[in-house]
């Protein structure tokens, strides 16, 4: 099913070594120079030459959005003329205002911003090119990952760079509201998006007519994150669906031939603002986009990020992929100017490709030494890291170990080549010091750092100590996270035969897919593919010499436990972080919980736990995680979500999640799974 | 034939039908050739729409329309103290008027004495309705699907005729035959396929039925027939779903009867032009399984060209086109077999048909020939230069009459002057003998400019004949 995607990324593996640092560049000449080049880009020939006044008003005057206004006022009892003029403010709000000038203006900002930022930005040229060539064949959507802030205009700064149309892009409100800065970004190509907006029919009218007008007449390409928000994780996230449907309706209905999309992964050796996520998770609101906040984060410009790949994957064209998944007859028979609402198969279709961009997207990340070492890192008992100290020589021959392993599983590996073992620790020590913030190095130990109190008149209190640490942890997951797609289907069949203790492989598909479909909402699993997913895992597994698979068993052998424990060690932290939910939601008196609430009450417990000693992963108070659970739970149907003024409720069903918590504590054999619905998606 | 008709028979179906069309014709102004009447009307005023709140039949139709002839319960012709034929009720432009010619010319034509009455069954006396047969699985699983149905006598044989002569001239003598043992009222598409699944399952008989005014014997129960008969009556799928107003289509439920189609369709700006003498009450997918012909067809064509897809239910499925375009170039088309199939194939559920803006201009007119030979020349010439109006009917010298005697009693001097005039040129003038004599009626739609150059085409071929 999923062979045609394969095809494609696999392709790309080959071209590993063609990335180009655009930045060598730039510092060789003239950033004005660049700046007022000439852009001549070929845009696609299908285009039809509009302004940005045109496109508003072509969508404006869409017998769509008259068809929704009149429907919209005839619910709400209010005028057409009135909805029509709130549609007119909604547009203003959100539209882009590209101009040519800004983005020259921009281009010479960044290039100062990005030459002292970081090392190099790598660009497969490879891709650049394929992209380049697909602008002129069908509207494209650019599909970057979201790490940064920094994201946000380096595509338009390389496409500026290498003369292919700057693109339009989705952006969340807040940035808009920023002074100044709000106005560049729109004069960059940037349109900007309300967040939670499912309720707002006349909203989500506007939105979508904008989006379909601007695919559909393919005057720019269109870039938006899949994942709909910056990952505070640095782990990609599930999929939004609302803007990728409206990006393939123009296809569905047949009013373009095709749509390429373009997957692009941006990684990063040390992002810019890791605190900031790690803070953020732990509950600490994040600062509000302001432009004196912007004026005030300055002071990130004076440290070294090491170095950004940018790698554009190779163009998916949405007519293939869909080719038998969807029948696009059920579109024929109510014009294309109407509402219609999305059968179920169309849904399905739009989800499994969302899911799937992603998935290429961490295909095509390029990872550094950091993200290995984080893992390393992470699976000593953190009392170690902050006192001890962990030893050099160790860390980097695990380093190395894991190195090869990651290879094996086909990671895409930014290790600065280098013969012998030299150049190997060069490269560790160097990444170590990179990341300085996180960890230092003395006397051949590696410690964590913890954050400097400003003033410590007072002894701090264990709790305050435990934040401090625990910030240090979340930044580390979160690079270690940049690695976890490499190994989490491994990692799933480790934990599986940890679990069940059994070899029979049935069983250990059954529990592989109890833990794929528990932890959906934190790895990216395309939906559908479980049978893929195993047989991938134990491919791999097989391939490092871990496992023995035949026909009926998978064993371990005897030289796979270093591998296996170490990926069930990754995993660990995962489970351990769940069950503490579980048994939060099952041991309470109360069965309906306030999202707020709750989300207090679970870190307090945690924080209990970690205290004691009863609980060993700091990750436990990571409120993305928390999050994660609801939403698993609900799509397990164990937990129901309503909306009682103004907060989110949730209603538990306890016998329900103490049954997947005793599965996942091994304590319900995995021959009983069969039974299960969870078991059979 | 019955003098003290209460608008029974077929004959006054049709008179009523064209009623509304020739008074058109007949009260116009009189214009500089004097052979020629042409009067402006603005479109849709030939019915008063104002009395309608929402849609125009309910599930008890007898409420408001007669179980045992055409059209509503209070509009009917009767001859008052005085002896004077009245046409009663508030919904027609002759409503309420006195008709002064009427009774002579019932006399005369027919030999009808107003001494010999033969009145109607006044209700329908329900013992003479056999009870019904009910399928009770069917019944049992009807039920848990929500929608309503009844077994009600007066319900049963109000859906078990059309309007042909002989069916309702057995209903004014209080006959009743066999009649449907139930009656269903789907909501939606949904609601039929749910029907005829279980109609399917059960073996039960399914009589679509939509507006009631079939003349082709099409919703007669057999006779024979001794399985649960079910009239699937679509009067309340009645909706306009979407109108496409790029193509210039729209998406309707095959309830809907012809004036409330119209009148929604006019409330946007547009009108199929698909009218049928039986608009008022015939239904949408009536029109499609009848293969039904409209009065402004020259313009806008039968139902057969104004039908872009069709929704059918069927024992086997449902049946559709899975494209909206209006004809396709390879294979038959399967809508051919859906028209006129009587509703023996299946329930047509929602019909895409074609829509036009509505006409900027129309015009009435006639044109008076001698005899019937010079009017039929006169039509084949304007059929020959392919130049036909919206609408061209000749009428002959009977009908001439009997639209006559249906000219409400006028009040003015003026105006019975100048009819007196009028008749005068024709008769006298003119020299047409008014035995001999009859009238084409004429309906010019469009654009302003164009209907003008048409009718002035149309009066110099006709300036040849009469």
């Amino acid at each position: 099913m999923s062979n045609t995607y394969r095809d494609s990324c696999g392709a790309g593996l080959e071209n590993e070594e063609e990335f180009v640092d655009i930045l060598e560049e730039r510092r060789r000449s003239s950033d004005l120079g660049h700046a007022l080049r000439t852009f001549s880009p070929y845009p696609y020939k299908g285009a039809e030459s509009c302004s940005n006044a045109d496109l508003n008003k072509a969508v404006l005057e869409s017998q769509y959005l008259r068809y929704m206004a009149k429907e919209i006022a005839a619910e709400t009892g209010s005028s057409v003329e009135e909805v029509r003029e709130e549609a007119c403010g909604i547009l203003e709000e959100m539209s882009q205002n590209l101009q040519l000038k800004c983005i020259r203006l921009m281009g010479f900002t960044l290039s100062k911003v990005l030459k002292r930022l970081y090392s190099g930005i790598f660009v497969n040229m490879e891709g650049l090119n394929m992209l380049q060539q697909s602008i002129q064949e069908h509207p494209v959507i650019l599909m970057p990952n979201h790490r940064s802030y920094m994201d946000f205009l380096i595509i338009s700064y390389i496409m500026f760079t290498y003369d292919i149309p700057m693109p339009f892009i989705a952006a969340g409100i807040p940035l808009a509201r920023m002074k100044l800065v709000g106005e560049v970004l729109r004069r960059s190509g940037a349109f900007f998006i309300r967040r939670a907006i499912g309720s707002d029919k006349l909203y989500w009218a506007v939105l979508s007519e904008y989006v379909r007008t601007i695919v559909k007449t393919g005057i720019a390409p269109l870039e938006f994150y899949v994942e709909g928000l910056r990952s505070r994780t640095l782990k990609s996230v599930m999929p939004k669906l609302g803007i990728m449907h409206m990006v393939m309706e123009p296809f569905f209905k047949g009013e373009v031939y095709d749509i390429t999309l373009i997957p692009i992964s941006i990684s990063y050796d040390r992002v810019l603002e890791e605190s900031l996520l790690a803070h953020e998770l732990l509950g600490i609101p994040k600062p509000k986009e302001s432009t004196t906040a912007l004026l005030k984060a300055s002071k990130v410009l004076q440290e070294d990020y090491g170095s950004m790949h940018v790698n554009f994957g190779r163009p998916m064209s949405v007519r293939h992929l869909c080719e038998g998944k969807i029948n696009r007859c059920q579109y024929n028979l109510v014009p294309r100017d109407l509402p219609q609402k999305p059968s179920a198969e169309v849904q399905a279709c739009v989800s499994w490709l969302a899911n799937l961009m992603v998935r290429v997207q961490e295909e095509g990340s390029v990872m550094g030494p950091w993200a290995l070492m984080a893992c390393l890192l992470l699976q000593a008992p953190t009392i170690v890291l902050t006192e001890e100290g962990l030893p050099w020589q160790e860390l980097t021959d695990k380093t190395l170990w894991l190195r090869k392993l990651a290879l094996d599983f086909g990671a895409r590996l930014n290790w600065p080549s280098g013969q012998g073992q030299a150049p190997d620790t060069d490269v560790m020590s160097s990444t170590v010091a990179l990341h300085g913030s996180v960890v230092n190095r003395k006397a051949g130990r590696v410690f964590l750092v913890q954050e400097e109190e400003p003033a410590r008149n007072r002894p701090i209190s264990p709790e305050e100590e435990m934040i401090s640490t625990a910030a240090a942890v979340l930044m580390l997951a979160s690079y270690r996270n940049m690695s976890l797609h490499i190994f989490v289907r491994p990692a799933l069949l480790a934990t599986a035969l940890h679990i069940t203790k059994t070899t029979q492989k049935d069983e250990l598909f059954a529990f592989f897919c109890f833990l794929r479909d528990v932890f959906s909402n934190e790895f990216i699993f395309i939906p559908g593919n479980s049978s893929q997913d195993f047989e991938e895992a134990c491919f791999l597994l097989k391939k490092c010499g871990a496992v023995h698979v035949s026909e009926q068993e998978v064993t371990v052998s005897d030289a796979g436990l270093e591998v296996l424990s170490f990926l069930q060690a990754l995993l660990q932290p995962f489970i351990d972080s769940y069950q503490v939910i579980f048994r939060y939601l099952c041991e309470n008196e109360v069965h309906v919980y306030a999202e707020k609430q709750f989300l207090t009450a679970v870190r307090n417990l945690a924080t209990e736990l970690i205290l004691s000693g009863e609980l060993h992963t700091y990750e436990a108070l990571s409120s993305d995680t928390h999050k994660n659970v609801l939403s698993a739970l609900q799509r397990l149907d164990t937990v129901t979500k309503s909306r009682a003024s103004e907060q989110n409720e949730y209603t538990v069903n306890k016998a329900a999640v103490r049954r997947i918590d005793d599965i996942l504590s091994g304590k319900i054999p995995p021959q009983m799974l069969h039974t299960t619905p969870e078991a059979k998606l | 034939m019955a003098s003290n008709s209460s608008g029974g028979s077929d004959r006054q179906r049709v008179a009523q039908q064209r009623l509304r069309i020739i008074t058109g014709h007949l009260q116009g102004r009189e214009d500089g050739d004097s052979t020629i009447i042409a009067a402006e009307c603005k479109a849709g005023s030939q019915t008063d729409v104002s009395r309608e709140e929402g849609k125009t039949v309910p599930r008890r139709r007898q409420e408001i329309m007669k179980w045992n002839g055409w059209g509503y319960n209070d509009t009917k012709f009767l001859f008052n103290k005085k002896g004077q034929a009245e046409f009663t009720g508030k919904r027609y432009r002759l409503s309420g008027m006195i008709i002064p010619a009427l009774k002579e010319w019932f006399e005369g034509t027919f030999g009808a004495s107003m001494q010999h009455k033969s009145p109607a069954a006044p209700v329908l006396n329900s013992g003479a309705v056999q009870p019904p047969t009910l399928n009770e699985a069917f019944l049992e699983e009807l039920k848990s699907t929500g929608i309503p149905f009844s077994h009600d006598a007066e319900d049963r044989v109000f859906r078990a005729h059309g309007h042909c002569l002989h069916e309702i001239f057995a209903l004014r003598e209080g006959k009743v035959g066999r009649v449907p043992d139930m009656v269903v009222w789907p909501n939606c598409h949904d609601d039929v396929v749910k029907i005829v699944e279980l109609a399917c399952k059960h073996d039960v008989c399914l009589i679509p039925y939509g507006g009631g005014t079939s003349v082709s014997s099409g919703l007669e129960c057999p006779t024979e027939e001794t399985r649960c008969i079910v009239s699937v009556d679509t009067s309340q799928m009645n909706r306009i779903l979407w109108i496409d107003e790029k193509n210039l289509t729209a998406h309707v439920e095959a309830g809907i009867v012809g004036q409330d189609l119209e009148r929604l369709l006019n409330e946007s700006g547009y009108c199929t032009g698909h009218e049928p003498d039986s608009m008022e009450f015939s239904s949408l997918g009536g029109w499609v399984a009848t293969r039904a012909s409209g009065m402004k067809k020259n313009i806008y064509g039968n139902i057969e060209d104004l039908v872009v897809h069709v929704k059918m239910v069927t024992p086997q499925g449902v049946i559709e086109k899975s494209c909206r375009g209006p004809r396709m170039s390879t294979g038959p088309d399967i809508h051919h077999f859906i028209m006129g199939s009587e509703g023996t194939l299946g329930v047509v559920t929602e019909v895409t048909m074609k829509i036009r803006p509505m006409p900027e201009y129309q015009k009435y007119g006639s044109v008076v020939f001698p005899n019937f030979e010079q009017g039929v020349a006169c039509l084949r010439e304007v059929a020959k230069q392919r130049c036909a109006p919206a609408s061209i009917r000749l009428m002959d010298n009977e009908q001439f009459k009997f639209g006559h005697a249906l000219k409400p009693q006028v009040s003015s001097m003026f105006t019975s002057f100048l009819d007196g005039l009028k008749t005068f040129y024709i008769t006298k003038f003119k020299g047409f003998d008014p035995d001999r004599l009859c009238v084409a009626t004429l309906l010019f739609e469009g654009g302003r400019e164009k209907v003008l150059q048409h009718e002035k085409q149309v009066y110099d071929i006709a300036a040849k004949f009469g």
